[in-house]
């Protein structure tokens, strides 16, 4: 069981929550719950040891989400991005997802501050964590549980014309002029189905297979700000608010490529004004 | 016991089951038209699935029916309400739309050979969303979902289609995304009746599974449309027309501004589900959950505009 689990767990966690499944008692679930994250833990990290995530990194996700296709969650940088220590890696969780990493993400200090939302499928109530490591090597974690159920399966695309005729298009949502020096919030949107390979095709009655955004790298006048490697629990229309820090007037680029190696590039020129 | 035991696989094997049925109680709302308002609750083992609003019309030579309802077990009381009125065939079931509670009543009534009739995109959205429907109606139902299936339409409908039931002309009108991307309506010329499906929440809480600017849209050319009464998809029947379309379209105008203006100050999908609270549209049933899936609904929608 634990072998077969830790050989496949990137694909399926099914073997485990079928077991959970046969035995329903509360105790039985957190000890199948601990065992899924045992698991996951030792594959990832191996023996590495992981901190509790105070004054590194926090995780805000709803308990109780309203649509498991679309959960808002944030992870929260508690320190500054600076060249001294810095967050250099986030690995996001869904523990009990079909596939648990939901993206790991890549930071530099230039970031500004590593506090990135996104928007994630959740198929049944499970753990979600965030796993942060600085600089020096050190891994820190902060887990919430999220109530929600049937987000990776439920049926992609309310209007399926609209969102096939956008594809690949991006859009980047500044909500304040740039500042110059500091963290500039921004919002990346990339319109892309991310079908997750559990949603059912329109015409063939076959699943769709997977097809989503397995990369995204974003940088500033030539420099790495972010790079972000997704999965399928990454919600349609991938969405991303990162901050990047602007020393001067510059171009932020996008560069996406999906599982079909489809690339889709964008920039924007940025011009950052000191604050008063 | 034991006979009990086997006067149920005695029915079971009857292919006329369903005329052990309880008839479901219709109301006559013109001569001829028949129709059933479903319960303001969420679906559930106790009600049948039966929370839609179905009927049916009697013509002189024929029948039709206006969503089937949401098990195979309330199709079967629609069936048995019909023959309680009425020996005519029931040449045709319409769909208003995909959702569960409109279309599993279908399988009922598969033995009486019908025209199953659907908007041109219902049978695609029912191939993608079908088998998660059904699953989620066991998870609900348990047995009381037993024999339910995905019947997709045999008969589609892009614009309008015109059907006869003998002195008794149907104009079915197709729109485009809206409620759904399926959603249709029919209109009962002769007692001017109009049933709009899902197109049309009363009293519970509109629920955005297309577009919200779409349904905007599409309600705009619904109140053109001459109708003594109407049939919501949920709700009471409505005689003020085209009146009755104005507490929907406050909360989705509010849904609609109030996302907006978030979007617009820089905010988060996470801030709207805590501050867009549909204005002074409601009170609403079954608020909450709904809402807050419509806020998420609008949002990935406005954010693209």
């Amino acid at each position: 069981m634990t072998r077969a689990t830790r050989r496949s767990f990137l694909l399926s966690s099914g073997s485990l929550l079928a077991l959970g499944a046969l035995f329903g008692a509360p105790a039985l679930a957190a000890n199948q719950d601990e065992a899924l994250w045992n698991d996951l833990r030792e594959t990832l990290f191996e023996d590495r040891a992981i901190l509790p995530g105070d004054g590194v990194i926090d995780l805000d996700a709803p308990y109780r989400a309203h649509d498991a296709a679309v959960v808002p969650i944030s992870m929260v940088a508690l320190m500054p991005q600076t060249s001294e220590r810095y967050i250099k890696a986030m690995t996001l969780i869904i523990d009990k997802n079909p596939a648990p990493v939901a993206a790991v993400f890549e930071l530099t200090p230039q970031s500004g501050l590593a506090t990135i939302s996104t928007r994630v499928r959740v198929d049944s109530y499970t753990h979600m964590r965030v796993i942060a490591e600085t600089n020096d090597g050190q891994l820190y974690m902060t887990t919430k549980f999220v109530k929600a159920a049937g987000g990776c399966s439920a049926p992609a695309l309310k209007n399926e014309e609209e969102a096939i005729a956008r594809l690949g298009k991006m859009k980047l949502r500044q909500s304040q002029p740039a500042r110059l020096g500091e963290p500039n919030e921004v919002q990346l949107l990339i319109s892309h189905p991310n079908y997750s390979g559990l949603q059912r095709d329109m015409l063939t009655n076959y699943y769709i297979p997977a097809h989503f955004v397995r990369e995204v790298v974003v940088s500033y006048g030539g420099q790495p700000v972010l790079k972000m490697e997704g999965a399928i629990s990454i919600s349609e229309d991938p969405s991303l608010r990162f901050t990047f820090v602007p020393e001067g007037p510059g171009e932020l680029t996008v560069e996406a490529w999906d599982t079909d190696d489809t690339q889709f590039t964008q920039g924007w020129p940025i011009d950052p004004k000191a604050g008063s | 016991m034991k006979w009990c035991g086997l006067l149920i696989g005695l029915l079971l094997l009857c292919p006329g089951a369903s005329a052990a049925a309880d008839p479901l109680d219709m109301s006559e709302i013109a001569p001829g038209v028949y129709f059933y308002e479903g319960a303001q609750e969420d679906m559930s083992a106790e009600n049948l699935g039966a929370i839609a609003n179905i009927g049916f019309i009697v013509g002189e030579d024929s029948i039709a029916v206006i969503d089937s309802g949401g098990s195979a077990r309330q199709g079967e009381k629609l069936l048995a309400a019909i023959r309680a009125v009425s020996d005519l065939p029931i040449r045709y079931v319409i769909n208003s739309h995909m959702h569960p509670d409109h279309v599993f009543g279908n399988h009922a009534f598969l033995g009486e050979a019908p025209q199953i009739v659907g908007h041109a995109k219902l049978p695609r959205a029912l191939t993608a969303r079908g088998e998660f429907y059904l699953q989620r109606l066991e998870e609900t139902l348990g047995e009381v979902a037993a024999d339910t299936q995905v019947v997709p339409p045999n008969v589609i409908v892009e614009g309008t289609l015109e059907i006869d039931l003998g002195s008794r002309p149907l104009v079915i009108t197709a729109y485009t995304v809206a409620h759904t991307d399926n959603d249709l309506t029919v209109l009962d010329v002769t007692s001017g009746t109009l049933w709009l499906g899902d197109l049309l929440f009363v009293e519970r809480t509109p629920v955005i599974d297309g577009s919200l600017n779409g349904w905007l849209a599409v309600m705009d050319q619904l109140a053109a449309v001459e109708a003594s009464q109407v049939v919501p998809g949920h709700g009471p029947l409505q005689s003020d027309w085209p009146g009755a379309l104005t507490p929907q379209r406050v909360y989705l105008e509010a849904l609609r501004d109030q996302v907006r203006r978030i979007i617009a100050e820089g905010g988060t999908m996470a801030q709207a589900l805590e501050e867009v609270d549909g204005g002074e549209s409601g009170p609403w049933l079954l608020f909450e959950d709904n809402h807050l899936r419509n806020v998420t609904a609008a949002f990935k929608e406005l954010e693209w505009e």
